[in-house]
């Protein structure tokens, strides 16, 4: 039986970051659980071996009984029964296991019932378990709203809800509506306070994402007569009380084991949390970055089963007396596919690293209040993680839909058949790039990190690190494609036109995004042979790919807008 | 109700996935090229005694295992994944044995354990198939025995009900405690390690392995008395020289053959000596055995 952690080095390789050094003693508050907890590490070499062992545990039943049971989920799928969802029998056995196993609320400290673990062990087991079921992977991974009730709501919500989460109970995040989906503003389930204080809540939500959990974070308007963001809430509500009832789950392309559900709320009680009107503007804000970092890992892990089913088909299928992968056609896919794959997971890795060290300081500062230098870095961080998260999450579910294509591409008429796991593979990969933000609203999220030049920074810092002889080339690439870059940005700001940055502001977020993982995979191949491979690979496409931008944007001419203007 | 539960357990070369060096010349075979694992059957063994205890707060399950020093391994295992602790008996002088040694040593430290109200096992071992294990030590501890069991159906006043897995199709038997039960690969599962536990028990380890620990950890074992794994010596268990290891064991192995099984049909036969005395006589009569 495969174990999904331990046939994979890379993920230990991307474990044993140096920066995790720092990470784990921050986290670790200088391992003082030690003495409360037995289970808690006394150094980081013991932290960090429990994370391997555990993640080794993850690695287990993925590649056991998770990965069996993808195909059964796929086929059976959810179903309503009087109002209340019943998970396939296989997602019924996966859940149990992962209950069994204490991976519920990996990421919530011990005094909670938690792992305490790091973002970045948490969201390595994300990037297995997707590789397993990449359905599942979304039952499994919204343990993350558990961060939301652990940052923003009150002790007594905590003691009473997280460690609901850390036994197994799920959760779900009940925002979109039928006419609220990119647009959240426009929630407008009605939030009621009652005559006592209490708050009831009354309308529908549609495509929510396991409908049926224990624990709902709900995005209400609570404040009557309002119409936009400033008018929403948060609130907690909780299934044990009922007034909540899935009406029906969409049939879906992919991810079907996932159910999305449509929720009518009928005077249900729930609680609010943190400050009235923050809902959206600083608590879904919050959940969101966490939850596009969850579908950037969800996406790393369809990319890799993606490139590893393919692998294994061209390795195997025999044509013209050898097998495919002898082809150089196939070959190349094969190789670009495991440089987008690695590109895509050194960014995730990297951003997981950023949140975690500004997450951690702004938990630190609810315990004593920072130096300035530690709020200095805390800010730091912030921003990193604020530019990387939508480059992550919108070029690395991107590159997963790209791999699932290619995958069935080199199993050719059998990969169209239902036959190869490569077919599944390839309707769930194609939920990522849409949930938790279009790939379009997550350029939204980041241009202006191009234009306030946090890209150019990190390329600045990336730049100034040495390298091996033998990746010098590669660098010396990337020193031009940074110049290409910085004139097709400026030469988008020269134009000054809110209209014409936005035309232009893929293209540009794809070239930082192309320099920077071409980087990560430069420093992952200086510390690691098995990268090199990969860094010239990707080096190249982003060489081609940064090429096509620079030279659409110093050709265009802002009057051409108007050819692009759909009717 | 709260009971003492022995499981007993094999470490066994995992033959479920053998490479072409897994067999040394002589037909033996080499466990170096082989992972070391729990034998799996006694792993669904090892569920059926966690369930008793989910079942039953108060219950220890404690893992008897007979082998090398590192069989100290599948103990810390079924610590991760809900034992109490357990017991490695080792020592040189057991080396060697068969079904015979093997169940009187383990008979012996099953006595020393003492208070025992159940004790389980798997059917068998993959590195030996003989299920006769668990039926010898029952036999020598003079307890009942329930074999190939599925399920443990209840467990209260003094006696234990379990569904057995036959060829034909079940049975379900009841059996005054203590007893010994040994557990069939349909069983369910084991549960997985557990992370928290793997966290808590990483360090149990047995005397011998703690001599070789670094200072920090050998402090933290020292206060923990938990994260000790026994370990018996035959003399720990009065086991008595002539019936352990080489001496104590019957079985001569005259050599090792690979044999491909060219059977196509097989035969029933009556559950009775007449029946099996006449198995026999045929089997020395065409020179399979004897």
């Amino acid at each position: 039986m495969a174990n999904f952690y331990i046939d994979n080095p890379d993920l230990r390789h991307h474990l044993n970051h140096p920066l995790m050094q720092k990470i784990v003693e921050l986290k670790e508050r200088n391992y003082s659980d030690a003495a409360k907890y037995d289970y808690a590490p006394m150094d980081f070499a013991d932290a960090m071996d429990s994370y391997d062992k555990v993640l080794e545990i993850v690695g287990d039943i993925c590649g056991g009984t998770i990965a069996d049971n993808a195909e059964g989920v796929d086929h059976d799928g959810p179903k309503v029964e009087n109002g209340r969802v019943i998970y396939a029998p296989g997602t019924q056995e996966n859940l149990e296991l992962c209950r069994k196993a204490g991976l519920m609320g990996m990421a919530m400290p011990r005094r909670l019932g938690g792992l305490n673990f790091p973002i970045t062990p948490y969201i390595m087991a994300a990037d297995i378990v997707s590789r397993a079921d990449t359905g599942f992977e979304n039952l499994w991974g919204l343990q993350d709203c558990a961060e939301t009730i652990y940052e923003f709501a009150d002790e007594d919500q905590k003691q009473r809800y997280i460690p609901r989460v850390c036994k197994g109970e799920t959760m779900s995040m009940d925002l979109t509506e039928p006419d609220a989906g990119s647009d959240l503003q426009s929630v407008m389930l009605k939030a009621t306070q009652k005559p006592d204080g209490s708050w009831v809540l009354n309308g529908v939500k549609r495509f929510i994402t396991n409908g049926d959990s224990d624990i709902h974070l709900v995005l209400a308007r609570s404040e009557e007569g309002t119409r936009d963001g400033r008018g929403l809430s948060m609130f907690i509500y909780d299934k044990r009380n009922g007034g909540v009832d899935v009406r029906r789950i969409e049939n879906k392309m992919g991810i079907k084991g996932s159910p999305t559900c449509e929720l009518t709320y009928k005077n249900a009680p729930a609680e609010l949390v943190g400050s009235r009107r923050m809902g959206l503007i600083k608590y879904v804000m919050a959940l969101m970055n966490g939850a596009r970092l969850g579908i950037a890992a969800q996406s790393v892990g369809v990319s890799e089963r993606a490139y590893r089913e393919a692998l294994a088909y061209a390795k195997d299928r025999k044509q013209f007396g050898k097998a495919i992968i002898e082809f150089p056609a196939v070959s190349e896919m094969l190789s670009v596919m495991k440089a987008k794959l690695d590109a895509s997971r050194a960014l995730l890795y990297e951003t997981a690293r950023f949140v975690d060290i500004y997450k951690i300081y702004e938990d630190i500062a609810k315990e004593r209040s920072l130096s300035a230098d530690e709020r200095k870095e805390m800010k730091h961080y912030s921003k990193l993680a604020d530019a990387c998260t939508p480059l992550v999450k919108g070029m690395g579910s991107e590159y997963c839909n790209q791999n699932a294509y290619d995958s069935i591409q080199i199993h050719g008429g059998s990969g169209f058949m239902k036959d190869y796991a490569c077919e599944r593979v390839y309707r769930d990969a194609r939920i990522t790039s849409i949930y938790e933000g279009t790939t379009q609203l997550q350029v939204v999220a980041a241009i202006r990190h191009v234009t306030t030049g946090t890209y150019l920074a990190m390329i600045r810092d990336y730049e100034a690190q040495p390298v091996r002889e033998d990746l010098q080339w590669i660098k010396d690439i990337l020193i031009g494609l940074t110049a290409q870059y910085e004139t097709a940005v400026a030469a988008v700001a020269a134009v000054n036109d809110t209209a014409y940055t936005d035309f232009m502001a893929r293209r540009m977020v794809e070239m930082a995004g192309n320099i920077i993982m071409s980087y990560l995979l430069l420093s992952d191949a200086e510390r690691n042979q098995d990268f090199t491979r990969s860094a010239g690979v990707y080096c190249k496409l982003a060489q081609s790919e940064v090429a096509r931008h620079a030279e659409f944007i110093a050709a265009f001419n802002p009057s051409q807008l108007d050819l692009y203007k759909a009717e | 109700m709260s009971l003492n539960i022995v499981v007993l357990a094999k470490q066994v070369p995992d033959t479920r996935n053998v490479g072409k060096d897994a067999m040394k010349e002589d037909g033996t075979i080499n466990r170096a090229a082989l992972p070391a694992i729990f034998n799996p059957e006694d792993l669904n063994a090892l569920e059926q005694a966690l369930r008793i205890k989910d079942a039953n707060p108060g219950t220890t399950v404690t893992l008897l295992t007979m082998g090398l020093p590192r069989a100290s391994e599948i103990i810390r295992e079924a610590m991760m994944r809900g034992a109490d602790g357990g017991i490695v008996l080792t020592d040189r002088v057991l080396g060697g044995a068969d079904t015979l040694a093997t169940s009187y040593s383990l008979a012996q430290a099953v006595k020393k354990i003492g208070n025992y109200d159940l004790i389980l096992g798997g059917r068998q071992a993959i590195d030996g198939d003989t299920a006769q294990v668990g039926p010898q030590i029952a036999e020598k501890l003079g307890l009942p025995q329930v074999t190939y069991a599925e399920d443990i159906l209840e467990i209260s006043n003094g006696h234990i009900v379990v569904k057995r897995r036959l060829e034909n199709g079940v049975e379900t038997v009841k059996a005054p405690l203590p007893c010994v039960v040994t557990v069939n690969g349909s069983a369910p599962d084991c549960r997985p390690r557990n992370a928290m536990r793997l966290m808590r028990f990483k360090y149990a380890t047995s005397q011998s392995e703690q001599a070789k620990l670094p200072e920090q950890i050998k402090e933290i074992v020292a206060k923990r008395p938990e994260l000790t794994i026994r370990e018996w010596s035959a003399a720990d268990v009065d086991a008595d020289p002539e019936q352990i290891g080489m001496p104590g064991s019957p079985t001569k192995v005259k050599n090792i053959v690979n044999v491909v099984f060219t059977a196509k049909e097989s035969r029933r036969l009556d559950n009775d000596d007449e029946s099996l005395e006449g198995l026999v006589k045929e089997l020395l009569a065409n020179h399979t055995i004897g």
